[in-house]
C-alpha cells in the first residue's frame, strides 16, 4: 500500500502515475514515473533506454566514414551539428585540421547555425504545444519547412543529412543556395517578432512558465547541464565563445554575438563573463527565452557567414569545391592509441566525441557525450513540488531528444 | 417540461408557441384542442427543427468551421478533399467513427462506461429546450428558464464524472477530477451573472428576458448599465470554462493527460462526447446571445418593434400568419448570427492562447471572477435603482442618455481595439507582399 500523509483533517494518498513511453508530450520515448499527491508532483524519475541502438558499439565496428549516418540518428533534430562535431573530432584524430579549406570551414559554420535555427524552431514550437498553444507550433514549422527545403537542396535529405564528412562534404557545396539562404534569413527576421508576440510575451504563457522548474546555477553545473539549460540559469558558458572552433573566433571579433537579457534582474554589464543570450532566473521561461533569443543570434551569424563566403577569393572557392574525402578515402587510418576529444556547442548543449585510433579504418573506441542525457538528469530535482501540468512544461523546457539520450 | 407550457401561458403576453398555434388553427378548434396542440407544436419544433439542425447540421458545420479557422490561423488550408473546401469532411469522419470497433476496456465498469456519454449528451441537449429562437419559436418557455439552464447544465458534469471514473484509467481520473473542480467552481460566477440579468429583466423566463431588450441596440442587457459589459465578460469566461474550451481545456489537456476523461473512449462513444462539446458550444453562445445580446432582436428600433408586434397580444393588433412566420425567420437568423459570432470568438481564443494551469484556473475563479461578479451584481442593481428618468429629464435624449453614453463608451472602446487589431495585421501583410520569398534585394554588410 502507498504510504499515507495527513494534512489537517484531509487524508491524502500518493498516486503513482506512469507517464510514457507513449505519451504525447514526453518528446519521444521517455518514461517518467511520477509520484503525485493530487496534482502535486512529489517525485518524477525519468527512465531512459527505450531508444537504445548501440550507437557507440556500432561505430567501433564501422569505418570512421561510415559512422556519420549513425550520428544523424542521435540528435535527429540537429543532424547537421552532429555530423560536423563528429567530423571535426575525426579530423582532429586524423590530423587533418590544416587540410580543410577555408570555404569548407565557413560553410560548416553556416550549416551549424542554420541547423541551430531549425532545431530551436522545433523546440520553441513544441514548447508552445506543451503548454497548450497549438498555433505557434505550426508557425514555427512553416519556417522550419523552408529550412528543410534548403537542407534538402544541399544534401538530398530532409532530416538525416549525412552531408558533412571527415575531410569535407558528401557533395560539393551548391553556391546557388547562398541566395536562397539569405532570402530566408531576411524573411525570418519578422517571423521571430511574430513568435515573441504570439507566445513569448503572452500573459498566460509567462504565467505558466516563469518561476517553474527553477534550476540554480550551481546545481546546473553539478549535473553537467549545458547549452540553453545552463545559460538559462545565468551561467555564461558557450563553447562558441570559450573555445571557438570553425570561424566562431572571427564572428566573435566582428561582434556578431549579441547581448540580451531575459528575466527580472539585469546582470551587471561590466561583468565580462556575460556576453551572450542569457536567462537569469533559471526557470522554464528563461530557458525558453534563451532559445528564442538564439534564433536571432544564429540568424545574424548565418548572415555574417554568407558575407564571408561572398568575400572569398576565387582560389579559396575552387579549393573548397573539391571534397577532401575522395582523395583521402584510403587514409582513414588513425594511429593506434591516438586519442581525440572534440566538443561543440550543439543546440541542446555540449556535444562531444571521444575517439581512439586503432591503426585501422575504424576507431578503437567511439564515445559520445550527449547534452540531452546530462540535461535530463536534473528533471527529478527541478520538478519536485511542481504540478502535473508544470512537469510537462519542465520536460519541454529541457528540450530533450531521446535519440541522443539513449544513443 | 412540455406539460408546463399551458400553465405557463399568461393571458397578457403569452408564450410564443401559443400565439403561433392560435394563428395556425381555427378559433373553435383552438379552444377545444389547445392543451394538446401547444405541446404538440413544441415537440414538432424540437423534432423537425432543433434535432436535425442543432444535432446534426450544427456540429457538422461547427467542426468544419473549427478546422478551417484553426487552419487559416496556422497558415494551412485544412480539409480540402471531401467536397468543396472539405465541407463534407465531418461526414466522412463520422462514417469512420461509426465503422470503428466498439471497445470497452476490460477493467472498466461497463454500465457506467456506456451510459456516461449518453448522459453527457442528454444533459446538453435538454438545455436547447428553453433557448428562444424567434418571437414565437421556443420549445418550452419555462417561467424558470434561466434557472433550468443552470440546473440542467450540471448534468453534463455527472455524465463525464461517470465515464471518467468508469474508464479505470489514471489519466481519465485526473481529467475527471480536474473537470469536477473546474465546472463546479465556474458555475458560481456563471450563476451570479445569470442572477444579474434576472434582476434587470425581472423574470427568469427566457422569452421574457429577450423581450425586455426590445428597442434600439443600447437596450440590450450588455449595454444596459456601465457594469453589464463586464458581467458579460465574466459570463463569457465562465462559459468557456464550463465548456472546457481553451484556455480552460484542462480536463482533456492533450499534452498533459493524453486525452483526459475520454482517453479510453473510441469510435462512436468518443464522437458522442465530441458532439456534446460542440452542441454545448452552441448552447452557451445562444445563452449569451439571448440574455446579453438581445436574442432575436436586431438592435434596430423599428425592426424590433415589428418583431415584437408580430406577437399578436403584445402590440394589441392581430397579425397574420405570414407576418408571424417572417418575424420568426428574421428572429432565427439573428439568434444564429449572434451565437455563431460568439462561437467564432471561442474558436479564435482556442487557437491563440496557451492552456492555464489548474491552480490558476481556481485562482481566476475564486479570487477574481467570483468577487467581481458579486460586486457587479450589487452595483448594477444599485444603478437600476437610481431614478435616471427624473435626473436626465431636462438633458438631451432624456432618460435614454445614460444608456446612450454607456453604449457610446463601450462601442468606441471596441472600435479602438478593432482599429489597433486591424493595423497589427496590415503591416506584416504589406511586408510579405514586398519581400517575396526567395527574392532578395538588400545586400548584407558586416
Amino acid at each position: 500500500m502507498a504510504p499515507t500523509e495527513i494534512h489537517g483533517d484531509v487524508r491524502t494518498e500518493e498516486f503513482l502515475l506512469n507517464m510514457g513511453p507513449q505519451h504525447p508530450s514526453t518528446h519521444g520515448v521517455l518514461r517518467v514515473v511520477v509520484r503525485t499527491d493530487g496534482e502535486l508532483v512529489l517525485e518524477a524519475i525519468p527512465h531512459v533506454g527505450y531508444l537504445h541502438r548501440c550507437f557507440e558499439k556500432c561505430s567501433e565496428n564501422s569505418t570512421m566514414k561510415a559512422v556519420v549516418p549513425y550520428t544523424d540518428r542521435m540528435d535527429y533534430l540537429a543532424a547537421m551539428c552532429n555530423n560536423i562535431t563528429y567530423s571535426l573530432a575525426a579530423e582532429k584524430l586524423l590530423g587533418w585540421e590544416k587540410l580543410i579549406p577555408r570555404k569548407t570551414t565557413i560553410v560548416r559554420t553556416l550549416l551549424f547555425e542554420l541547423q541551430r535555427i531549425a532545431s530551436h524552431l522545433m523546440s520553441v514550437g513544441t514548447y508552445g504545444l506543451d503548454v497548450g498553444a497549438i498555433t505557434p507550433f505550426l508557425h514555427c514549422f512553416r519556417e522550419r519547412e523552408r529550412l528543410l527545403e534548403i537542407f534538402e537542396e544541399i544534401s538530398g535529405q530532409r532530416l538525416n543529412y549525412s552531408y558533412v564528412y571527415p575531410g569535407g562534404f558528401q557533395y560539393p557545396w551548391p553556391d546557388a543556395i547562398n541566395k536562397k539562404i539569405k532570402a530566408f534569413l531576411v524573411y525570418f527576421e519578422d517571423r521571430i517578432k511574430e513568435y515573441n508576440e504570439l507566445l513569448s510575451y503572452n500573459g498566460i504563457f509567462v504565467e505558466r512558465t516563469s518561476g517553474i522548474g527553477v534550476l540554480p546555477p550551481d546545481m546546473a553545473a553539478d549535473y553537467g547541464c549545458t547549452g540553453p539549460m545552463l545559460r538559462g540559469s545565468g551561467v555564461a558558458r558557450d563553447l562558441r565563445w570559450d573555445q571557438p572552433y570553425l570561424v566562431y573566433d572571427e564572428l566573435k571579433k566582428e561582434g556578431v554575438f549579441q547581448v540580451r537579457y531575459y528575466g527580472d534582474r539585469m546582470p551587471n554589464p561590466a561583468d565580462q563573463m556575460v556576453k551572450w543570450e542569457l536567462g537569469v532566473k533559471g526557470d522554464c521561461w528563461s530557458r525558453y527565452m534563451v532559445r528564442a533569443g538564439e534564433l536571432e543570434q544564429s540568424r545574424r551569424m548565418c548572415l555574417a557567414c554568407l558575407a564571408k563566403l561572398e568575400k572569398l577569393t576565387d582560389a579559396d572557392k575552387e579549393a573548397g569545391a573539391v571534397s577532401v574525402i575522395k582523395e583521402a578515402d584510403k587514409q582513414y587510418l588513425a594511429p593506434k592509441g591516438q586519442e581525440a576529444y572534440f566538443k561543440c556547442e550543439n543546440p541542446r548543449g555540449e556535444l562531444a566525441y571521444y575517439l581512439v585510433g586503432d591503426g585501422k579504418a575504424n576507431a578503437y573506441r567511439v564515445k559520445a557525450r550527449a547534452p540531452s542525457f546530462n540535461n535530463l538528469q536534473v528533471l527529478t530535482e527541478i520538478s519536485r513540488g511542481a504540478m502535473v501540468a508544470d512537469l510537462v512544461a519542465i520536460i519541454g523546457s529541457i528540450d530533450i531528444v531521446l535519440g541522443e539520450v539513449d544513443r | 417540461m412540455i406539460s408546463l407550457l399551458a400553465e405557463d401561458a399568461r393571458p397578457d403576453r403569452g408564450t410564443g408557441i401559443l400565439e403561433l398555434v392560435q394563428l395556425l388553427v381555427k378559433p373553435e378548434t383552438y379552444d377545444k384542442w389547445a392543451p394538446v396542440l401547444v405541446p404538440a407544436a413544441s415537440l414538432a419544433i424540437i423534432l423537425l427543427f432543433l434535432l436535425p439542425v442543432v444535432a446534426t447540421v450544427f456540429p457538422m458545420f461547427a467542426i468544419w468551421l473549427e478546422r478551417k479557422v484553426s487552419a487559416h490561423m496556422q497558415s494551412r488550408l485544412g480539409p480540402m478533399e471531401v467536397g468543396y473546401h472539405g465541407w463534407l469532411q465531418t461526414i466522412a469522419d463520422g462514417v469512420k467513427l461509426l465503422a470503428k470497433e466498439d471497445i470497452i476496456p476490460g477493467g472498466a465498469d461497463k454500465a457506467l462506461f456506456v451510459i456516461g456519454p449518453v448522459i453527457t449528451l442528454a444533459g446538453v441537449f435538454v438545455m436547447l429546450a428553453v433557448l428562444p429562437l424567434g418571437p414565437h419559436l421556443i420549445p418550452a418557455d419555462l417561467n424558470v428558464g434561466l434557472f433550468f439552464l443552470a440546473a440542467v447544465g450540471s448534468i453534463e458534469v455527472l455524465g463525464i464524472l461517470m465515464s471518467g471514473w468508469a474508464s479505470n484509467n489514471k489519466w481519465s481520473l485526473f481529467g475527471t477530477i480536474r473537470l469536477a473542480t473546474q465546472l463546479v467552481s465556474y458555475e458560481v460566477p456563471l450563476g451570479v451573472s445569470f442572477v444579474t440579468v434576472t434582476a434587470l429583466a425581472g423574470s427568469l423566463s427566457m422569452q421574457e428576458i429577450v423581450r425586455e431588450q426590445h428597442g434600439w441596440i443600447w437596450n440590450w442587457f450588455v449595454f444596459r448599465n456601465p457594469l453589464m459589459p463586464l458581467v458579460f465578460i465574466i459570463f463569457y469566461i465562465a462559459s468557456l470554462a464550463e465548456n472546457k474550451r481553451a484556455p480552460f481545456d484542462l480536463p482533456e489537456a492533450e499534452s498533459e493527460l493524453v486525452a483526459g476523461f475520454h482517453t479510453e473512449y473510441s469510435g462512436m462513444r468518443f464522437s458522442i462526447f465530441f458532439l456534446a462539446e460542440y452542441v454545448a458550444m452552441y448552447v452557451v453562445s445562444a445563452i449569451g446571445a439571448c440574455i446579453f445580446l438581445g436574442g432575436w432582436h436586431t438592435g434596430i428600433g423599428p425592426l424590433d418593434h415589428f418583431l415584437q408586434g408580430s406577437r399578436g397580444g403584445w402590440g394589441g393588433e392581430a397579425v397574420s400568419l405570414k407576418v408571424a412566420l417572417l418575424a420568426n425567420v428574421i428572429g432565427v437568423s439573428v439568434v444564429f448570427a449572434k451565437a455563431w459570432f460568439l462561437i467564432f470568438v471561442q474558436m479564435w481564443l482556442r487557437w491563440t492562447l496557451p492552456r492555464i494551469r489548474l491552480d490558476q484556473v481556481m485562482d481566476l475563479c475564486l479570487k477574481f471572477l467570483l468577487p467581481a461578479s458579486v460586486v457587479f451584481f450589487v452595483a448594477s442593481v444599485a444603478w437600476e435603482v437610481v431614478p435616471w428618468e427624473q435626473l436626465c429629464r431636462s438633458l438631451p435624449l432624456a432618460e435614454r442618455l445614460p444608456r446612450a453614453i454607456v453604449f457610446a463608451f463601450y462601442s468606441s472602446l471596441v472600435g479602438l481595439w478593432f482599429k489597433w487589431f486591424w493595423s497589427t495585421f496590415q503591416v506584416p501583410l504589406q511586408r510579405s507582399v514586398q519581400e517575396k520569398p526567395w527574392v532578395t534585394s538588400g545586400a548584407f554588410t558586416t
